[in-house]
């Protein structure tokens, strides 16, 4: 038993004294829009690839919420991440010298999709306004606190369309917390309306996951800027001369279909801090961003 | 029946209760809340223990981070017990523990990111504050009269460790060993907000309605909570204590500018770090407490009261379930295993859980802070009324219940329930994590906004309002001369 003890205990404090040397592993992290099985999934597959591509050692780490997400890369323990619209607006703005470099094909114009339990009886419409008052005194869920597609942007339709603020407007307002759990909620009929990301409602679509009998997509918004890798400026400092280019072309020449299926996007092509120069904007005005 | 101030007491907060209910949110919200509950229950007999490959990593963090928590706390805790007589001493230990654990963790996580020294420092500190009262408290009670004895010219340090410590001993090391039992439930809610404990991956499967690999860890935490007598033993206790940092994780290394960047410039009010001066704070900060700080605490204060009463109730009821008056072994063994669920489960998570499948409202909340608390007193108030020795003739059944046990334990029942309403006001405000409109839901959006200032001034106002509770329920047990010893 003691014997036992001490060689655990020799074990562990090896470990531990390991893990601090080997303190040049690249970490990154993505906001956990969707369900955590499939994230890990999703992002052990981008860590492999990566690894591979930059020879160095890449890890990810899941966390619980946006903001967790933000701080790990605006503390230094995490250089690299899988941000949305708002989230990578909040980033760069805490931590000077950090760059969009990547984003997918479909960001440049995203979407947020308005979806409606098929018992409340609401047709879909091809303008808000339409809906108003349809819409009035339902129950309503967003995403995540968070999340651009999921909060940010219906949000501000909803108070540019009909000049009131979600709580007044809605019966009830909720946050999900993620994509997937607007769409279970709304077809549960937990909630009559949500809004969610449209590329979720498309994948989870697309593979059969939907029942369409229970719940429909009533509006859609126009389209935005949304997710992005987002990099620190200092990895070049840590990593060596050149690293953020090279992250940026293994991010840009990622072609494995499987991958590239699980975010789901079709590719990824190069991104700017001023192509969310709008998102900025939206968040400013409704108050999320000081 | 009205002239009796427990009665009228009982009254008094059964009334506030009803008031609130008018104004507060209950509503099952799922339009099939029970085929989920269905569910829920099919995946607590059918629980699936491999579908994570961490789920065993989980449960030892998850115990190593209550037992180097516990330690801490304790060790600090008795020292600040020492020095409780001073005020300024008092008033910190009353603050720190005026703050929930998940709090703590979500302020340090801005800092130390995800370091095991957060999940450590988030249970030691409040912790160390609760370890200093109640040290404080046994110490106060012991017997005096050895010291008495002593040869003139004894040190105080060996007086000290001779005459109060062996007569406080058995008393602190039980209140330490349910303390521990304490941090064992703190440590897997830690999970919650992204730390390596179960919680992390209780959250992760619930809300894929995973129900049977949720149903697994749940029984996991269960037989690791009423196992413990048989693994935590006094012998192993120093292998426990020195090993358990080893199995903390290695997280990720804390970067220390961090730190200083989070006390000179996150939690400093935005309209001072944009220069506007003194003048800036005084709208910034009406806006914060109107719009924000005044419906939250409206909202726990509603919650709370609602939640004090359910759980009286609840107590009152669970009682005869474990008591030696009623009905025979089998059904007083099936009330044992109802009551150490209802209790070793946090409120969190049992918030969580029916919030998931009720959706959205003060129900989950009430239900949960009920069975949580109720079993707690129900289990106290029980064993208490093994002690009463009836008459071989006395009333049976309903009669006896009512006017034999009720008035016997009700004075301890009181001191309990009045006890716990701190603890119950703590618990809510924390429940707006999860979604409810108490000051925890403001907390967590100031949080998930990038906006620790206003998150620290709601934070500041959670733990003033706790105090005041604090204070108020403790009033109300001199008044009514209740007495009782902690629990937590």
């Amino acid at each position: 038993m003691a014997l036992n003890f001490i060689r655990k205990f020799v074990l562990s404090s090896f470990l531990f004294a390991t893990a601090a040397a080997s303190a040049e592993t690249f970490v990154f992290t993505a906001i956990p829009d969707e369900d955590e099985t499939k994230l890990v999934e999703r992002f052990r597959g981008v860590a492999d690839y990566l690894s591979e591509q930059l020879d160095v050692d890449v890890r990810y780490i899941p966390v619980k919420s946006y903001a967790a997400a933000v701080s790990a890369f605006r503390n230094n323990q995490v250089q690299l991440a899988w941000f949305g619209g708002l989230s990578g607006v909040q980033a760069r703005r805490l931590v000077s010298g950090s760059e969009a470099i990547a984003q997918g094909v479909e960001d440049e114009a995203f979407e947020t999709y308005f979806i409606a339990n098929t018992n409340t009886g609401i047709k879909p419409a091809d303008k808000l306004t339409e809906l108003e008052s349809q819409l009035k005194g339902k129950t309503f869920t967003f995403g995540s606190k968070g999340s651009t597609s999921g909060r940010l942007m219906p949000e501000f339709y909803v108070r540019d369309t009909f000049d009131s603020k979600p709580e007044d407007f809605f019966s009830r307002v909720g946050f999900s917390g993620n994509h997937t759990r607007t769409l279970r909620l709304v077809e549960a009929g937990t909630y009559d309306i949500g809004a969610l990301n449209f590329q979720v409602w498309e994948k989870e679509l697309g593979d059969g996951n939907i029942d369409t009998d229970a719940v429909q997509v009533i509006w859609k918004t126009p389209a935005y800027p949304d997710y992005q890798w987002t990099i620190r400026g200092d990895v070049n400092d840590r990593f060596g001369d050149g690293f953020k280019q090279r992250v940026t072309e293994a991010l840009l020449n990622l072609d494995n279909p499987e991958l590239l299926e699980s975010f789901p996007r079709s590719g990824f092509i190069p991104a700017s801090n001023d192509d969310y120069e709008p998102i900025r904007k939206t968040a400013e005005e409704i108050g999320i961003l000081d | 029946m009205f002239s009796s101030p427990t009665v009228r007491t009982s009254f008094i907060f059964l009334a506030i209760a009803l008031v609130g209910l008018l104004f507060a949110d209950i509503a099952i919200t799922a339009s099939n809340p029970w085929r989920d509950l269905g569910n829920f229950f099919l995946g607590i007999v059918t629980p699936n223990f491999f579908s994570s490959e961490g789920l065993m990593t989980a449960l030892l963090r998850t115990v190593a981070f209550a037992f180097v928590g516990v330690a801490l706390g304790g060790v600090v805790g008795f020292l600040l017990a020492l020095i409780y007589r001073s005020l300024p001493v008092r008033m910190f230990c009353a603050f720190v523990r005026a703050i929930h654990e998940l709090f703590w963790a979500l302020i340090f996580l801005q800092f130390f990111g995800f370091h095991p020294l957060t999940g450590v420092l988030a249970i030691a500190i409040p912790y160390a504050g609760i370890f200093a009262k109640v040290y404080s408290e046994i110490l106060e009670e012991a017997d005096p009269e050895p010291g008495r004895v002593l040869p003139p010219g004894t040190g105080n340090i060996t007086a000290f460790l001779y005459t109060r410590i062996p007569d406080c001993w058995v008393k602190m090391r039980t209140y330490t060993a349910y303390r521990l039992e304490c941090g064992l439930r703190s440590s897997a809610i830690l999970g919650f907000v992204g730390l390596p404990t179960l919680g992390f991956y209780l959250e992760a499967s619930f809300s894929q309605g995973l129900y049977s690999d949720a149903g697994a860890m749940l029984i996991l935490f269960y037989v690791l909570i009423a196992t413990m007598p048989l693994w935590v033993r006094p012998k192993l206790l120093p292998v426990y204590i020195l090993g358990a940092p080893f199995f903390l994780g290695e997280g990720l290394p804390i970067v220390w500018g961090n730190v200083q960047r989070f006390f000179t410039e996150d939690i400093v009010p935005a309209p001072l770090r944009n220069g506007e001066g003194l003048a800036g704070v005084t709208p910034w900060l009406s806006d914060l407490m109107v719009n924000e700080a005044m419906p939250g605490i409206w909202n726990t204060i509603v919650l709370t009261q609602i939640a004090l009463v359910a759980t009286g109730i609840l107590s009152l009821l669970a009682f005869p379930l474990i008591s030696n008056h009623f009905g025979g072994p089998i059904r007083r063994n099936a009330g044992h295993v109802a009551l150490v669920i209802a209790r070793s489960t946090p409120e969190y998570i049992l918030a969580y859980i029916l919030l998931q499948l009720w959706g959205p409202s003060m129900l989950p909340a009430v239900v949960a802070l009920a069975l949580h608390n109720g079993g707690i007193i129900g289990h106290l108030i029980g064993r208490q009324t093994n002690s009463i020795k009836l008459r071989a003739d006395a009333i049976t059944g309903f009669n006896r219940y009512s006017w034999e046990l009720v008035p016997r334990v009700y004075r301890a029942f009181l001191a309990f329930l009045f006890y716990r309403w701190e603890i119950i006001m703590r618990e809510t405000a924390i429940l707006g994590i999860l979604g409810i409109y108490t000051l925890g839901f403001y907390v967590d959006s100031a949080i998930q906004n990038i906006r620790f200032d206003r998150a620290m001034v709601l934070i500041l106002v959670t733990a003033l309002l706790n105090i005041g509770v604090d204070a108020l329920g403790r009033y109300i047990r001199r008044k009514l001369a209740l007495q009782t010893m902690p629990t937590c």
